[in-house]
């Protein structure tokens, strides 16, 4: 018999990006990522940038290309992705080698699992990053003047 | 539907439609159902193959569940469609669509082969290397509470991937094994008769193994049976890297008893009266 065609199903980026009810570990793991890539590009684009002195382009000077506005912004993102990522960073570690996880228990309705156990330590985490953030802010967007 | 139960209210089911002989592409049919309170999805299911479109093909069994045929996407929430009553998730539309990453045969029935090769590949069995257990296959495993404690909770999994569908590396990852599989694995390996945990380790410490989870912890949210694979995976992680490191005790699986007597007994119980014959 004929093998008859299949759907394939699989959801790709919308996986990540959509659908579902979610919880804030999903939202922690989305942010993440997209933080995680951000952070990537960001990095890529400061070696074409830094390598262009090689050309005797200087963007960074005094009254140069990346002293507008918009890149103050974008520093302070950047700061934003590196303190979001490494703080929630930190939570990962701990989790994925089995701290603030619990032991494993007898399931009885309504189940509690593993994500109500570490959910102080995500907590925590998130208001360590906002307190960075809040810093960073003031710093970057020119308010300590 | 039961004589007596009253209807409550017309809930309009948007289901997926998808005949590979027929149609190129998925497509959403709609059907309205009388509801009445107690009606599961699976019961809605049932109303529509018999009085509204007989073609309509989905998989169950047991309808309690307990077998995990009827794992389904159900208002974009993977879960089974026995366990779940149709007014405690809809007011007037439900959607229901077969569960994601996985290939749909048909409707509402996706191909679940891939899951259950993965699961295959990690030996979700009890595996010994041990010559005298295998010649001497007479008596019982001596196991305490605490031992059985230790994976009691993931031997709850019936297998109905809803927690593959939900898991969002493997939407964009198709080789990773998956939440299901992974905490089979940990069962086993924390199965105190078990010798198999190494060779596991093989395929679990892989890249598309147990390090591809990131704890986005939606397996566990949508787990039908409370089975928490996160958790599963995370001391699964932390058996690889101790290993790994050499920093785990090497301990022989259990022995067998063969006889009254030979367990450990436990505290506080007084011992056995004299034999009187």
């Amino acid at each position: 018999m004929a093998e008859l065609e299949r759907h394939d199903n699989r959801l790709g980026i919308w996986g990540w990006l959509g659908g579902g009810r979610w919880g804030v570990e999903r939202y922690a793991y989305i942010l993440h990522r997209l933080t995680g890539l951000g952070i990537l590009l960001y990095f890529l684009m400061h070696i074409v940038v830094t390598s262009l002195r090689a050309r005797g382009i200087y963007l960074w000077v005094e009254g140069g290309f990346f002293h507008r506005p918009i890149f103050k912004l974008g520093e302070f993102l950047v700061f934003a992705a590196f303190a979001y990522h490494a703080l929630n960073g930190v939570r990962l570690v701990l989790v994925e080698l089995g701290f603030a996880v619990g032991r494993p228990i007898d399931p009885v309705y309504p189940y509690k699992t593993s994500l109500n156990v570490q959910r102080p330590l995500l907590i925590a985490m998130m208001i360590l990053a906002a307190i960075f953030l809040a810093a960073g802010g003031y710093e970057f967007l020119g308010l300590a003047k | 539907m039961p004589e007596s139960a009253k209807t409550v209210r017309e809930i309009s089911f948007h289901v997926t439609r998808y005949n590979p002989e027929n149609d190129r592409a998925p497509y959403i049919k709609t059907y309205t159902v009388p509801v009445h309170e107690g009606m599961t999805v699976l019961d809605g299911l049932h109303y529509i193959k018999e009085n509204l479109d007989p073609s309509l093909a989905w998989r169950y069994s047991c309808r309690m569940g307990v077998c995990g045929s009827c794992g389904m996407l159900l208002n974009g929430h993977p879960t089974l469609a026995c366990n779940t009553q149709i007014l405690h998730i809809a007011n007037a539309d439900l959607t229901v669509a077969p569960l994601p990453n996985f290939e749909i045969i048909r409707d509402l029935v996706p191909d679940l082969a891939i899951m259950f090769d993965k699961h295959r590949s990690l030996k979700p069995y009890v595996v010994r290397t041990d010559e005298a257990e295998i010649n001497d296959p007479a008596g019982e495993f001596y196991q305490s509470p605490e031992d059985l404690e230790a994976y009691l909770q993931y031997t709850y999994c019936i297998k109905c991937a809803c927690c593959m569908a939900a898991c969002p590396t493997l939407a964009t990852d198709a080789r990773y094994l998956g939440p299901m599989p992974l905490a089979a694995a940990q069962r086993y390996n924390e199965d105190t008769r078990d010798d198999g945990r190494r060779e596991r380790n093989r395929q679990t410490g892989r890249a598309y193994g147990a390090f591809r989870c990131h704890y986005a912890g939606e397996c566990s949210r949508a787990c039908p049976k409370g089975v928490d694979p996160a958790k599963a995976i995370q001391h699964l992680k932390r058996r690889l890297v101790l290993d790994y490191l050499h920093l785990s005790r090497r301990k022989k699986p259990c022995a067998k008893l063969h006889g009254p007597g030979q367990g450990k007994p436990l505290p506080n119980i007084p011992a056995a009266p004299a034999k009187t014959a």
